[in-house]
């Protein structure tokens, strides 16, 4: 209980005490609080995942009444997720924000900001009060952005920051609505008033109540079509910040849909296969669009949004199971959707981290500006060949696990599926598939153009590994990559209370899934050991049988032209221009493009960028036309000081003149009422 | 464990036989079909260039994509002897191996810096993507048809008694070949004799690797057209005992490889371009598969 205090404490100590130190001492002070913060909640979300409760309760006011804070196994696993992406998140973001030491103030707000928002997340988690979740939400939404605006002299960040704050309001506003239903209906804005009500009313309120949250937070998801935010606000933000995002904020928006499903009574199965159609959706369509990006942190952004497809697949699964009242079903979904919500985390952010170094190293994150910095900076290479790997979801790392646990419960729920459900699977199946080949093809690209070949534009600085102490946390990020890809009955086990809680299992010792997924995982963990056997075994073999020959080191074979320069290499746009022309009926691309002329040519140009349909016909085209309906009331802004006193007057005459006819006025109502 | 030293016999000969129906085609006489593994052997034996440019990844590369073909090989059954590796769910684990040594034969191809390498990269990454989901549904139908999840359970409860399950199986073995081709840079998507870079795929890719990497990558291949092969075989395999099936298995791929050579004799390359729209026909052909086999389930009831 006092600790709970302790942590709702902290932030504001933070904020008192960090104008008032020089920058070093704002570092220090900025990290222990995240530490402090993460030791201390991290406790209580590990005693919750053993399937204990915390429960607090605060008086509240007479608004609110009291509001419970209560930390159970499903926000023990978001907790930890959270501290664990801040603490390294935070740590790296001590060494990127190093080249801004100069800007105090700007280095003050931001320091202050990232604590709240760490504060505001794990409150989210805990909270059982519908007001009380609102204003940490609002609270979270606010500090994102200015963390996100920290670059706030270029216009740019700016316009993505109120971007993101536009649309994360209107995420506000679904919940609110959805609340003020709940409170409207019932009388309290305690959570399990909504159990409660959806409980008595089955049917279509449970439906539409959830589908209004599922929206509300689909927007903080990223989920298609409400997506758009998101490839602007990561690659504005700073590093750190953005892997934060990518890693935690949007996720947050995975555990308000994953808290409503234990919270809402009503029909899972049709619940399920909508958001199961929308997360095939997003897979597809993130990962489409990331290809295309020119901007590495922008490709980044889009497969978060491919990554949320993929989580949302498990949690449609598990929906479906529950409907179904299969518990296999369910647990396979929900283990694997949690899963994968820790996986995109840690190689999100390890993306995202490794992307900051880059840009920190030559200022750009054009890719087709970058290449060969593998020889300048082999360690950050190597992490991004780790994660990109990993994002893949290629065995031996985490991201196989995850997906392989989504596709057993696709084929699971074939054994007893009819004709509708087996076209839901086998068309799920195929967008999984392609997805897991589209990301191929992107992080091939990514990783090829930006760390392999030659540098494609010489930089006027030296290009350098960052220090140690940066790649550091990227390391042990790394590590947990690793690990589960190899041991992933670890994280199994502790995932076992919050998959019971998701679907809907007494906590019980007999566990019919952990013994269905033990199975399960046992023999691909095997079979990934042997396969890291095989490779170091092969490794061995090479070693030993090529350690007398002699190597000659050549240029590459030019096929006869000897005189190749780094621009003839093939370039991010020439990688996938196959594929741009194949989906061009689904991408929006435009092309200028300056052809070579003359017998003395002078020089060409090409260029390509491609544009988000869904955003141009969701968010600009409507922006367009209500942007025109107003436009027509533009002569009322003319800037003339003496018709604005005019409208000044005439409000006020009219304000004390329309009471003497209201009579007149009734009247008139009356008079057409009749009619 | 049956599966491993069969697959490993078959990738011997393979190759060679599909060099020597090609020579026969073409009214030579042709190399003995043990002359591919021969040309390994002496690559093994070779020294190495290395291209300025590269880095480790390409260095690590040609052994990862090895293993990995390896790994898959491990996780094929015979019939009714199981992979080394069996369990639910095994022919993902199987695909998703295979995109390991794909992901790192692309990166060591782009690590070269040469724009021949980096188009052949660029187009196996995006080929094997089409191919990918035509693997997927058909593995799906399968489980459907039988309720496994397994190679090995699929395969060994699968029956033939239908029409629709000869047209299955016909269409089956068509996706699965054409899969193979595609995985392996055959024709009709890629000539392996091509004289001019710009028409490969896999063969540019592997320009600038020599010596024992490159032994290393021809092995893998050889691996990988029998491993294809060894599916195909098991479509039609389940029941028999191994007397039958044996032999049965090495006719299979005589034939599967004597045709594939005839095919490369006489048919010309599809249109690079045209190349991407046609593997995700296969894509249909096995939904067509699926719909087949929901026929014999009786779901559209």
């Amino acid at each position: 209980m006092n600790l709970i205090k302790v942590i709702l404490a902290i932030p504001f100590l933070v904020m008192l005490l960090l104008p008032f130190f020089n920058t070093k001492g704002k570092g220090i002070i900025f990290y222990a609080a995240i530490v402090l913060n993460a030791l201390l909640s991290g406790y209580l979300a590990i005693q919750s995942l053993g399937g204990e409760l915390t429960v607090f309760t605060f008086p509240g006011s007479l608004v609110t009444g009291p509001i419970n804070l209560r930390i159970d196994a499903l926000s023990g696993w978001f907790i930890l997720i959270i501290n664990f992406v801040f603490i390294t998140g935070g740590f790296y973001g001590l060494f990127y924000m190093k080249a801004y030491q100069t800007q105090r103030n700007n280095l003050t707000l931001h320091g202050i900001v990232v604590v709240l928002l760490h504060w505001a997340l794990l409150c989210l988690c805990a909270v059982q009060n519908s007001i009380a979740f609102l204003i940490f939400w609002e609270i979270m939404a606010l500090s994102a952005f200015l963390a996100v605006i920290f670059e706030h002299g270029k216009m740019a960040t700016v316009t993505a920051g109120l971007n993101y704050l536009i649309q994360s309001h209107i995420s506000i506003l679904l919940l609110m609505f959805g609340f003020i239903w709940i409170a409207f209906k019932t009388g309290s804005y305690d959570f399990n008033a909504i159990t409660a009500y959806t409980s008595e009313h089955q049917g279509v309120a449970g439906l539409v109540l959830f589908l209004v949250f599922f929206f509300g937070f689909g927007i903080k998801a990223g989920f298609v079509p409400f997506h758009t935010w998101l490839p602007y606000a990561h690659p504005a933000a700073p590093a750190h910040i953005s892997g934060i995002m990518s890693g935690v904020i949007i996720k947050i928006g995975i555990f308000g849909m994953l808290r409503m499903i234990t919270l809402i009574k009503a029909d899972y199965y049709t619940i399920g296969l909508i958001i199961l159609t929308f997360s095939v959706l997003s897979g597809l369509y993130g990962v489409m669009l990331a290809i295309m990006q020119h901007n590495l942190k922008k490709l980044l952004a889009y497969h978060s949004i491919e990554n949320i497809g993929i989580i949302g697949m498990g949690i449609g699964i598990g929906c479906i199971g529950l409907g179904n009242g299969n518990i296999i079903l369910a647990s396979l979904g929900f283990a694997g959707a949690l899963l994968h919500t820790l996986n995109h985390a840690l190689f999100k952010s390890l993306l995202f981290y490794t992307a900051g170094n880059v840009y920190q190293a030559t200022h750009t994150l054009h890719i087709d500006h970058l290449g060969g910095l593998i020889k300048k900076m082999p360690q950050t290479a190597s992490l991004f060949l780790i994660a990109a790997i990993a994002i893949s979801g290629i065995p031996p790392f985490n991201g196989f696990i995850s997906e392989f646990i989504i596709y057993s419960g696709f084929y699971y729920w074939m054994h007893d599926a009819m004709l509708g459900p087996l076209m839901a699977i086998i068309f799920s199946v195929l967008g999984l598939v392609l997805i897991g080949g589209l990301a191929l093809l992107c992080f091939t690209k990514a990783f090829g153009i930006v760390f392999l070949g030659q540098a494609r534009q010489q930089f006027h600085h030296e290009v350098k590994e960052v220090p140690f102490m940066q790649l550091a946390p990227l390391y042990l990020i790394a590590f947990f990559i690793v690990l589960i890809g190899v041991l992933p009955q670890i994280f199994l086990n502790v995932l076992s209370q919050p998959v019971h809680l998701l679907s809907g299992m007494t906590m019980s010792s007999n566990l019919p899934w952990q013994g269905e997924m033990g199975k399960l995982l046992q023999p691909v963990t095997l079979g990934i050991w042997v396969f890291i056997l095989i490779t170091g075994m092969i490794f061995g073999i090479r070693k030993y049988i090529t350690r007398k020959r002699n190597m000659v080191v050549e240029p590459t074979w030019g096929c006869g032209y000897v005189a190749p320069t780094p621009k003839l290499q093939y370039t991010a746009s020439s990688f996938v221009r196959a594929y741009g022309k194949l989906f061009k009926p689904i991408l929006l691309s435009s092309k200028t493009e300056k052809e070579v002329q003359g017998i003395f040519p002078s020089g060409g140009s090409y260029e390509t960028h491609v544009y988000d349909r869904i955003e141009k016909y969701l968010i600009d085209n409507p922006i367009a036309a209500y942007k025109a309906f107003l436009g027509r009331f533009l002569f009322l802004q003319n800037g003339r000081l003496q018709i604005y006193i005019l409208y000044g007057i005439i409000f006020i005459v009219s304000v004390i003149c329309i009471p003497l006819f209201y009579d007149q006025i009734v009247l008139f109502i009356q008079f057409i009422k009749q009619i | 464990m049956l599966s491993l030293f069969l697959i490993v016999i078959a990738s011997a000969f393979f190759t060679g036989i599909i060099i020597r129906t090609k020579s026969l085609a073409s009214g030579r006489k042709g190399p003995g079909i043990f002359q591919p593994i021969k040309d390994v052997l002496r690559l093994f034996k070779k020294g190495v260039v290395y291209s300025e440019t590269t880095s480790f990844v390409f260095q690590i590369a040609p052994t990862i994509y090895f293993s990995s073909v390896v790994m898959a090989m491990l996780v094929v059954p015979f019939g009714q002897s199981k992979g080394i590796i069996s369990f639910e769910g095994d022919f993902i684990f199987f695909a998703y191996v295979l995109a390991l040594g794909k992901f790192f034969s692309i990166i060591s191809a782009m690590d070269t810096g040469s724009s021949f390498e980096g188009m052949g990269a660029s187009r196996e990454a995006l080929y094997s993507m089409f191919a990918e989901p035509a693997f997927f549904i058909l593995m799906g139908s399968l489980a459907l048809l039988t309720g496994h999840t397994s190679f090995q359970e699929m395969f060994a409860s699968l029956h033939i008694g239908s029409y629709i399950s000869y047209a299955l199986a016909i269409l089956g073995t068509f996706v699965l070949m054409m899969v193979a081709m595609i995985e392996n840079s055959r024709m009709p998507i890629d000539d392996p004799k091509t004289h001019l870079e710009l028409t490969m795929v896999h063969e540019v890719m592997i320009l600038d690797n020599s010596g024992f990497d490159l032994g290393l990558i021809f092995t893998a291949g050889y691996l990988k057209f029998a491993i294809y092969g060894a599916l195909v075989v098991n479509l039609f395999i389940g029941v028999f005992p191994y007397h039958y099936s044996i032999p049965m298995f090495f006719i299979i791929q005589i034939v599967l490889s004597i045709g594939v050579g005839l095919i490369e004799s006489f048919m010309a390359r599809f249109r690079m371009s045209h190349n991407a729209q046609f593997i995700f026909v296969l894509t249909s052909v096995s939904l067509l598969i699926f719909f087949g086999a929901l026929l014999i389930l009786g779901k559209f009831a």
